[in-house]
């Protein structure tokens, strides 16, 4: 087509490029513009440059909430990656072949059902399940004598992560579950059984799996390492970061110095960091999508 | 032979254990689900006595009512419903208006333009937040629908347009040649020949936009602070720890904030599965 065709085009973007410019880029140039500022969010905003932050690097709240942050990415994408891995091999492979598709397909719907929940109801179902003085876990421990083990899950400072972990494995795990499915739909059944003839054994079907749908494996890793730096609404629902700071990630962090402290210039810096670092990783995400575009067509 | 034999009939015992485990956790993701639905049913009275795993013997449906009234619930559907549909239909033409310039038009730039939609779309929302606040209190709309509207339109359109415009690039160039020929104008061309042949991925598009704008949290939980306008995750959520909620009532709020999730899952289940598969980004 010859550019004087191509101009044609050009006026249906003119309503994206300007709800973009309200919604999204003016607000975030505000954002980058207000932590460079001190500010309470009433009056004019102090320009104090790079004070926040190097404020912040010295900041040990930041930095605990930045460190659970990145243990949640264990129970975010590391864990159900690897279990949604070995569960897909395990109904693809053997389940299906004795027990046929629709077995395969009723327990893939069980592991998927948390997923289209909202989080927050999510985590209003544990946080009842887990309540402390009426909750359904500990009852079950004192009815099976195991009394001793029963406690305020999420308000003790050592459990609380380890829990929310745990929420978080089961409310993922169907994400990786049913991508990897489909994608080993592409393998093709001759492969397998002419490894299997040459006495490949589990592990290296295994390998040979992963090595075939390493392009949806990267694509969960991705977007669920960048999933779990936004982590917020089941910690607002069931810890609100605490007891202490044992909870607190760097979204609830911001917010709390947004709306609850009226340290807005420190909350736009928070969220300016962790900005930069969900760009850096979906760069890196376009770029492997293209890098397994070009291998395909190849 | 009988070593192939030992080897098959081992086999099927290994399926059979494999099986088995798969069951069980299945069923295992399941039993949360199961435990709010039973003792949303119970009476406080009930579930001190019989705790939480019997059946409830009669359906006490007291818990269920007294939250409902509440939160006045059917308004936080009402809102959910309001601000999913419109987000979707806004979002699905905004969407298709770009990936029409992006990919059948492939103009100049089209790479930095699709990368700023892809950022825009994973973009954390508390990087937009309080501007987004500071601006809609300027413009008089915070807590009103509309401005949750106009936000979930453009973030979701982001993704849209990146999905589509990949769609729309492979659209045969010889059917938009045909139609320039014949002396289609651009809009007739959208709307007349490529809306109509991408009709199963609008319809994957509209799904999502949907669901995704119903789970929201974030945003509508700042926008959003009084009562009626709320949407039910919302609602739902900053209800609980309230110190004159009883358990079954607890119980039976998570219960009212799943069983829409349930039948959204139901009735979408086909398009979901074949669009967290096509597209498989979330």
């Amino acid at each position: 087509m010859s550019d004087s065709q191509k101009k044609g085009y050009l006026p249906f973007l003119i309503p994206g490029i300007i709800f973009f410019l309200i919604i999204i880029a003016v607000p975030f140039a505000m954002n980058v513009f207000i932590s460079f500022t001190k500010w309470t969010g009433v009056g004019t905003p102090d320009f104090i440059g790079f004070g926040n932050y190097i404020k912040i690097l010295s900041d040990t709240v930041f930095w605990i909430s930045f460190r659970n942050n990145i243990i949640m990415i264990l129970a975010v994408t590391v864990i159900p990656t690897i279990l949604g891995l070995i569960f897909a091999v395990i109904l693809f492979d053997h389940i299906s072949a004795y027990f046929g598709l629709k077995t395969v397909n009723l327990i893939r719907s069980g592991i998927y059902l948390p997923q289209i929940m909202p989080i927050a109801i999510a985590g209003v179902v544990w946080g009842w399940i887990l309540n402390p003085g009426f909750g359904v876990l500990n009852w079950i421990l004192e009815a099976v004598n195991l009394g001793n083990l029963a406690h305020n899950w999420l308000g003790d400072a050592k459990t609380a992560l380890p829990t929310i972990m745990f929420i978080m494995v089961w409310f993922q795990i169907g994400y990786p579950l049913v991508i990897f499915m489909s994608a080993m739909q592409r393998i093709d059944p001759e492969l397998m059984e002419a490894a299997s003839l040459d006495g490949a054994g589990w592990l290296e079907r295994l390998k040979i799996t992963i090595y075939m749908i390493r392009p949806e494996i990267m694509v969960v890793v991705l977007t669920t390492t960048i999933a779990s730096l936004k982590l917020f609404a089941q910690i607002f629902v069931l810890t609100r970061g605490g007891p202490g700071n044992a909870t607190l990630v760097p979204s609830y962090f911001a917010y709390q110095n947004f709306f609850e402290k009226a340290r807005v210039g420190y909350g736009a810096t928070i969220s300016t960091i962790m900005t930069i670092i969900i760009v850096i990783l979906t760069i890196i995400f376009i770029k492997t999508q293209l890098k397994f575009e070009k291998e395909e067509s190849a | 032979m009988i070593a192939l034999k030992n080897s098959t009939l081992s086999r099927k015992v290994n399926s059979y254990a494999l099986l088995l485990i798969m069951t069980v956790i299945a069923a295992g993701m399941l039993i949360p689900f199961l435990l709010v639905i039973i003792n949303a049913f119970k009476t406080p009275a009930e579930y001190a006595a019989a705790g939480p795993l019997s059946l409830p013997k009669s359906l006490y449906l007291g818990g269920i009512i007294e939250f409902w009234k509440r939160v006045s619930f059917e308004k936080s559907l009402l809102n959910s419903f309001v601000i999913s549909f419109s987000v979707s239909v806004i979002a699905l033409i905004l969407s298709c208006l770009n990936a029409f310039v992006l990919g059948i038009g492939k103009i100049k730039g089209r790479a930095v333009l699709l990368v700023l939609f892809i950022i825009a779309n994973t973009l954390p929302q508390e990087a937009l937040a309080y501007p987004l606040y500071y601006m809609a209190k300027l413009f008089k709309i915070y807590d009103t629908q509309l401005v949750v509207i106009l936000i979930f339109s453009v973030i979701q359109s982001a993704f849209g347009t990146y999905l589509l415009s990949s769609v729309y690039s492979r659209f045969p160039v010889e059917i938009i040649e045909a139609a320039r020929v014949d002396g289609c104008s651009k809009f007739e061309m959208l709307i007349y020949i490529i809306l109509p042949n991408s009709k199963a991925s609008l319809s994957v598009l509209f799904t999502f936009f949907f669901i995704w704008t119903w789970n929201e949290f974030f945003l509508p939980l700042i926008m959003l602070v009084s009562k009626a306008k709320q949407t039910v995750p919302i609602a739902v959520s900053i209800t609980q720890g309230q110190h004159n909620m009883d358990v079954t009532m607890a119980s039976a709020s998570a219960m009212l904030g799943i069983i829409p999730c349930i039948i959204f899952f139901v009735i979408f289940q086909r398009t979901l599965t074949r669009g967290v598969t096509a597209g498989s980004v979330k």
